[in-house]
């Protein structure tokens, strides 16, 4: 048995033992959904992290930063300031208005069924968008890392999709969450032990390091270049290469607030108070762990090449060829078994967050009208779902095949989250006169303009040369109609100004009367769901 | 008037959500423009930002790297600001539960 199989299959059981323990510590709708709110702050810190950092941050930013250096340390940049729309804008008053979903927070003071249907729709899309790309990414690199066991890429798929669906479906939220400790906790030794010998790899002197990066060579079509890594623009190219980079920007700044499995990690603790502080806690880990992707990157960059990476399995296997240089073959197992525990720990995070939503807004809410359920059935539509989901998930996945180009729709998720989630969160707590309709709207088009955009855009349209494989190619072979990768610079406007104008052309007495108790209760706790005992 | 519009309409509660307003709005303005201020000088005056500051460091990493420290800060003031806000808002509720247990012994006579 090769060494990377076995830490897999250590960290398989490990959190197999986790979702026993959590299935039967505990049971009921609040158990199920938000692990009874009893998480500590630092535990939810660490399991934010997790929920958050994926693979594509972990192995995708280390190998943008590899082949393309200062570039891709603007992921990083951004990645992190976005807590600070969490932390400053919603972690608080979502956890005091909220029970399970973010469409509670919609549906405190507008009409239930329409809000809650729309940003259900949302939700789902956000979080399957996202899973298709960690599913493919996963079973493309699981292949790649278990080559002597010959894993195939389907084989790979459906792996991590069970797994995934074991987790939700029977440890729910709280072995959820441990699964995302322990990947947490992996990741940072991991990304830590790494700079730490690309460090001592140049005789802990900084100087020395920089001065490597700044003069790094490589081949482009059989000719050697030198590149200074430092300088930005090898990434982001003319003529639109600026916008794009602010396109960006504003996806993962106003993205990140919108996103359903980050904003559901909320609801596991406690009070407001405790949200918070899980805020402070992920801050500084992703803070940590994104200026770390530098060492990563240009360490992959100076110590193994551009050449020898794009010869031995391409871009992402930046970080786990780096470990390989740095300290052989144990260490290439253990990189590689932190990226398993990475993608796993993020789409079982993807699944509840679907599964919850799916049978708390569109279930119970819409399908029922909110009128009570049978004890327990919330949950049971629940479980069928995340089975359901990750089932879809691995078909599709395996469909796609190991080459898909589905980058793109970690982008789509994040500019859905900003143009449609953000705007109707940040008007229904902070503006008395928002309106179902603007709500509506919001979400509407946020959802259709952000996907409509980026399949006119590059990602999805474009000339591709013979020399890309067919299931590589991009799906409209003409020249792209919008110029930039990221539509959130046009969406996410769009998507404040529909939420806008729609309330200004409609009126709705009674939300705006209980906006005082939404108020109220956002910013003192008062009503807000309390923890539950065992 | 209901227990929400006796404490939305508090001079205490009032001041809090004038103050919190405040604290976020002008927390929220500076790291946008601080924060797209690096996209914006990176993507249009690259050759500025590549100029070398200190070795081969140049402005855009330093910059770039300036970001997670001003992040962190900000954060670390906002939750030193928001223990004030936690106090203030026990406050008022222990007031609103006083204020009510007095209602009731008056209509109790």
């Amino acid at each position: 048995m090769s060494l990377p199989l076995i830490m897999f299959l250590a960290f398989i059981a490990a959190t197999l033992g986790i979702t026993y323990w959590a299935a039967h510590k505990s049971s009921g709708e609040s158990a199920y959904f938000a692990a009874g709110r009893r998480i500590t702050g630092w535990q939810n810190g660490l399991a934010i992290s997790g929920d958050y950092m994926s693979a594509a941050s972990f192995l995708g930013i280390a190998g943008l930063i590899a082949f393309y250096g200062y570039d891709g340390f603007m992921y990083s940049v951004g990645f992190l300031v976005a807590y600070l729309t969490v932390l400053f804008i919603i972690a608080e008053p979502l956890r005091n208005t909220g029970k399970y979903t973010m469409a509670d927070v919609l549906a405190y003071r507008l009409r239930a069924r329409p809000v809650r249907a729309w940003a259900a729709l949302s939700t789902l899309t956000v979080s399957t968008f996202y899973m298709i790309a960690q599913m493919v990414g996963a079973g493309a690199l699981v292949s790649l890392l278990l080559t002597d066991a010959g894993i195939s890429f389907s084989g790979a798929v459906t792996v991590v999709g069970a797994l995934m669906i074991v987790y939700v479906v029977f440890g729910g939220m709280l072995a959820t969450t441990w699964v995302q400790i322990i990947k947490a906790v992996l990741l940072m030794s991991g990304t830590f032990l790494l700079s730490f010998l690309v460090l001592a790899h140049f005789g802990f002197d900084l100087e020395g390091f920089f001065a490597a990066t700044s003069q790094v060579s490589y081949h482009v079509d059989g000719e050697m270049i030198t590149q200074n890594f430092l300088t930005p623009g090898l990434y982001y190219k003319p003529p639109y290469g600026a916008l794009d980079l602010i396109s960006l920007g504003m996806a993962l700044i106003f993205g990140t607030a919108g996103l359903p499995h980050i904003l559901i990690r909320f609801y596991t603790v406690p009070d407001a108070k405790t949200a918070r502080m899980s805020v402070f806690w992920a801050m500084l880990l992703i803070g940590a762990f994104y200026m770390m992707t530098t060492f990563l990157g240009f360490g992959a960059a100076t110590i193994v090449g551009r050449d020898a990476i794009s010869s031995n399995g391409g871009i992402n296997m930046s970080a786990p060829l780096l470990a390989e240089a740095l300290a052989g073959d144990f260490f290439f197992a253990f990189i590689s078994a932190v990226a398993f525990a990475t993608i796993l720990a993020v789409v079982a995070g993807l699944t509840i967050s679907a599964s919850t939503s799916f049978a708390h807004d569109f279930y119970t809410n819409v399908i029922h009208h909110g009128n009570a359920r049978p004890p327990g059935e919330e949950v049971r539509v629940a479980r069928w779902t995340a089975l359901i989901v990750g089932a879809v998930s691995i078909a599709v996945a395996i469909v796609l095949g190991p080459t898909a180009n589905v980058a793109f729709l970690v982008g789509l998720a994040f500019a859905v989250a900003a143009s449609a989630n953000l705007p109707v969160l940040i008007f229904s707590l902070y503006w008395r006169k928002f309106t179902t309709r603007g709500a509506v709207c919001g979400l509407a088009t946020g959802l259709f303009c952000s996907i409509g955009l980026i399949f006119v855009s590059p990602s999805f349209m474009g000339v591709d040369g013979p020399e890309v494989v067919d299931s590589a190619r991009r799906m409209i072979q003409a020249p792209a109609i919008f110029p930039l990768k990221n539509p959130g610079i046009v969406s996410i406007p769009l998507g404040f100004l529909a939420a806008y104008f729609g309330s200004v052309f409609s009126s709705e007495p009674l939300a705006e009367e209980k906006y005082t108790e939404l108020s109220v209760r956002a910013n003192t706790g008062l009503g807000a769901e309390k923890a539950t005992d065992h | 008037m209901n227990r929400w519009e006796r404490i939305y309409n508090s001079s205490t509660y009032q001041g809090m959500i004038a103050q919190k307003t405040r604290f976020i709005v002008a927390s929220t303005i500076f790291f946008v423009i601080f924060y797209f201020a690096l996209p914006v000088l990176v993507g249009y005056w690259p050759e500025v930002m590549s100029r070398e500051v200190w070795g081969v460091i140049n402005w855009a990493y330093l910059f770039a790297f300036s970001q997670f420290l001003m992040a962190w800060v900000l954060a670390y003031f906002y939750t030193i600001r928001a223990e004030r806000f936690d106090e203030t808002s026990a406050k008022i509720l222990a007031d609103t539960a006083e204020t009510e247990e007095n209602i009731e012994d008056g209509e109790g006579e």
